[in-house]
């Protein structure tokens, strides 16, 4: 962690995200917050619960159910020198918006020449393991991080979420901020106080280890970090990496981690098939090969088109904590 | 270009011919020094030999499948000075790395050398192997190849303690490290299975972590292993018997259903099941088996529950397969599968544990062949299942076949029953376990 106050208060991470938006808007009169429910109904998970009454209607704005608008919108905003927070209300509905993310956030610095930025952040809440099925579950990580121009974000712990979401904002180009929703409530941990800035691009060793590397994000983090404890009871020592930024990605960390432990295990829960993993797996094999003492392992999402609402469906997509453990003892093994 | 005849190696000290397998190279063809240029078999192993010298191929005197005595010529190569020509893909595969030194120092040239010649050693105690099993080099991961050239180890002497012998970095960082006999061994020893990985030796001794001059304190698993494992020896007479079963068909009936079977239920197909389940019926039959020993009186119990001795890392417990008698091969192996996942999460509650009337112990796995192993108190036996092991059998009509063969070791409670009816048990067991095959249901 770069810079931590040493005054610090235990929230999870809705309260983190809430926070931190406060903060954005207390501080900064240019910001602006806009999307669906975000205002008199305080956004589905109650971040911004409040916030319209205390920072009035042009900051807090309710969006019609139009998602290329919302971005649209907030696109022109951030050109003109507005700070907006756009919020897509679940990641499964973003894609009405791909083209103003795509075709114009991440290509607004390019095509001017400089002359415009486009310092926008882009907020949604993803993943499942919530009983959310097809419309609530989605990952979409990997339909946007081919795109140069484009900062995605996405952090596992209250902490992370602060620093890095005051980062986005802060930064002067589009960043799409990625919350896994099953950790909103599930997780917490410290968070510093005060102004609390992690830079954008570099992932965190959440544990160290020796025998193997893990990298993974959001959700998943937590139950490889659960997993690389049981292990240790077995002697087995796993490393893991909490990828935090998907891209810019962290390159330097990763192969560093994997050069000392020579195997690599990624974990994610966005499909397998050209998800995050595939650009670790490619990069790690590109600088990395003859450090490899086993073939790169990825446990990820299967390649069905949604996640199932039936329990059974839902747990078959889902990776469970043994179903790591046991992949992490292997490669151990190995 | 002065010629170079390359005789065909002796692959082992008994070995006198061996066997052109294929032509990695054809006449013409430039080769590099060390390179592998033939392929070589034995009845013992299969092996790559490599090139003395640089230079080119000119002529192939022994044909693919041919085979001769060792020491005949098998081709001939003109050797070229400091030839750099097309790179060998171990050449590439040093990639950025500046190319290491060859693993021995080149061999004192001589009229006909012998291609695998072992070179002398660099003092360091690692001799070039007499031949190097291709199987077992061809898992070899980059890291380990780095490493063996960085370190100059020769890989063919390396054990291997990875899945199924695979030399691991680790390995080949211990045996640079060591450079002794101790860390190398001949490639006869390979065939054994791998060595248990020496523990780390650091934090606290402990089960799992022995630390040599140091006790470790007794948990609470390790002394109701022993009080128990003590109470059974003191108090129940232990008799011993063993039969032997032909389980080729019962094998070829598990191998046709394993992968469909976790394919579509997640578990693993072991030979467990459909033990458990000749047992059960086994037990019907001879009910005494199925029993307890009491002041009271013989206890004949009505329900038949099978325990499973299953080893976690510090304590070995006996998960309960309640109404065993009542479930198909199927519903064992299912109900085997979660209670050893929910015993390896450590979460077994009170009543997966309790109220076992008979054993299974799956000795085999760690590959036992014979094992005399102790009854839970307040059980009348207990059965193994060893290791699955092909052997040459007489048959009733007197010819000789292979047949995958499984020893089965009971130890009962001589009080409850004497050697007849544990015998006629394990018999029906057995005539059970030879019947299943291929054509059963799950």
């Amino acid at each position: 962690m770069a810079v931590v106050s040493a005054a610090t208060r235990e929230m999870n991470n809705v309260e983190a995200v809430r926070e931190t938006l406060h903060d954005a808007l207390a501080n900064d009169p240019r910001t602006v917050i806009l999307g669906e429910d975000v205002g008199a109904r305080g956004n589905v998970f109650l971040i911004t619960k409040g916030f319209l009454e205390e920072f009035g209607p042009e900051r807090i704005i309710d969006t019609p159910l139009a998602e290329a608008s919302i971005v649209g919108v907030a696109i022109g905003m951030a050109m003109e020198g507005m700070r907006p927070i756009a919020e897509i209300q679940f990641a499964d509905f973003i894609y009405p918006a791909f083209n103003q993310i795509v075709g114009e956030a991440a290509k607004t610095r390019y095509r001017s020449n400089g002359d415009y930025t486009c310092p926008l952040v882009i907020r949604t809440p993803y993943g499942g393991g919530v009983r959310g099925a097809l419309s609530h579950s989605v990952s979409v990580e990997a339909l946007f991080y081919h795109v140069p121009g484009l900062k995605i974000v996405a952090p596992s712990t209250p902490a992370d979420i602060k620093g890095l979401l005051t980062a986005a904002i802060e930064d002067p180009d589009p960043v799409l901020f990625l919350e896994h929703k099953k950790t909103y409530r599930l997780v917490k941990g410290p968070v510093p106080e005060g102004h609390f800035v992690l830079p954008i691009g570099r992932a965190d060793v959440k544990k160290e280890g020796s025998q193997l590397t893990v990298v993974s994000y959001g959700l998943y983090v937590h139950q490889a970090l659960d997993a690389a404890r049981q292990l240790e009871g077995e002697g087995v020592s796993v490393e893991v990496i909490d990828l935090r930024s998907i891209r810019p990605m962290d390159r330097e960390t990763i192969l560093e981690s994997v050069r000392k432990t020579r195997k690599l295990l990624i974990i994610h829960e966005d499909n397998k098939f050209g998800g995050v993993g595939a650009e670790i797996a490619a990069m790690v094999a590109e600088e990395a090969l003859f450090d490899l003492d086993a073939p790169i392992r990825r446990l990820a999402g299967p390649d069905v088109p949604a996640m199932g609402y039936a329990i059974t469906l839902e747990e078959e997509f889902m990776i469970s904590t043994p179903r790591m453990r046991e992949a992490m003892r292997e490669l151990v093994q190995f | 270009m002065p010629p170079t005849t390359i005789t065909m190696p002796q692959l082992g000290e008994t070995v006198t011919e061996g066997t052109v397998a294929q032509w990695l190279k054809k006449p013409g063809d430039a080769i590099e020094k060390y390179e592998a240029f033939v392929e070589v078999s034995t009845d013992k192993v299969n092996a790559e030999v490599p090139a003395p010298v640089s230079g080119v191929l000119r002529e192939i005197i022994v044909k693919e499948g041919e085979t001769v005595p060792t020491g005949a010529p098998i081709a001939i190569i003109d050797e070229v000075g400091a030839a750099r020509v097309a790179a060998p893909t171990e050449q590439v595969a040093s990639g950025h790395a500046a190319p290491a030194p060859p693993p021995a120092a080149p061999a004192a040239s001589s009229a006909a050398p012998s291609a695998v010649e072992a070179p002398p050693a660099r003092g360091n105690g690692v001799t070039r192997a007499d031949g190097v099993s291709a199987e077992r080099l061809r898992g070899v991961s980059p890291a380990v190849r780095r490493l063996a050239r960085e370190h100059n180890v020769d890989l063919s002497r390396v054990r291997g303690t990875g899945t199924n012998g695979r030399i691991t970095a680790k390995d080949v960082v211990t045996a640079a490290g060591s450079m002794g006999p101790a860390a190398v061994v001949g490639a006869a020893t390979t065939l054994e299975p791998p060595a248990a990985q020496p523990p780390a030796q650091r934090g606290p001794s402990t089960y799992t972590n022995p630390i040599p001059g140091t006790t470790i304190p007794l948990t609470q698993a390790r002394k109701i292993i022993a009080q128990r494992m003590v109470e059974s020896k003191h108090t129940t007479p232990h008799a011993w018997t063993m039969v032997e079963v032909d389980v080729t068909n019962l094998w070829k009936w598990r191998v046709r259903e394993k992968d469909a079977f976790e394919r579509d239920h997640g578990v693993k197909l072991t030979l467990l099941p459909f033990f458990i389940r000749a047992v059960v019926e086994s037990l019907a039959k001879f009910p005494l088996m199925n029993a307890s020993f009491t002041d009271e009186g013989i206890k004949v119990h009505k329900e038949v529950n099978v325990a499973l001795a299953v080893a976690l890392a510090d304590n070995l417990i006996l998960p309960v397969i309640r109404g065993t008698d009542n479930l198909s091969v199927k519903g064992i192996a299912l109900a085997a599968g979660a209670l050893i996942e929910k015993a390896r999460r450590g979460k077994l509650g009170a009543d997966d544990l309790a109220g076992g009337t008979f054993t299974v112990n799956n000795t085999g796995a760690n590959g036992s062949i014979l094992s005399a192993p102790i009854i839970p108190p307040g059980q009348t036996a207990i059965v193994t299942t060893e290791a699955v092991v092909k052997r040459p059998v007489v048959r009733d009509d007197d010819s000789i076949a292979i047949r995958s063969m499984m020893n089965v070791c009971l130890s009962l409670d001589h009080r409850v029953v004497d050697g007849s009816i544990a015998s006629g048990f394990l018999s029906d067991l057995k005539s059970r376990l030879e019947r299943m095959g291929p054509s059963g249901s799950l």
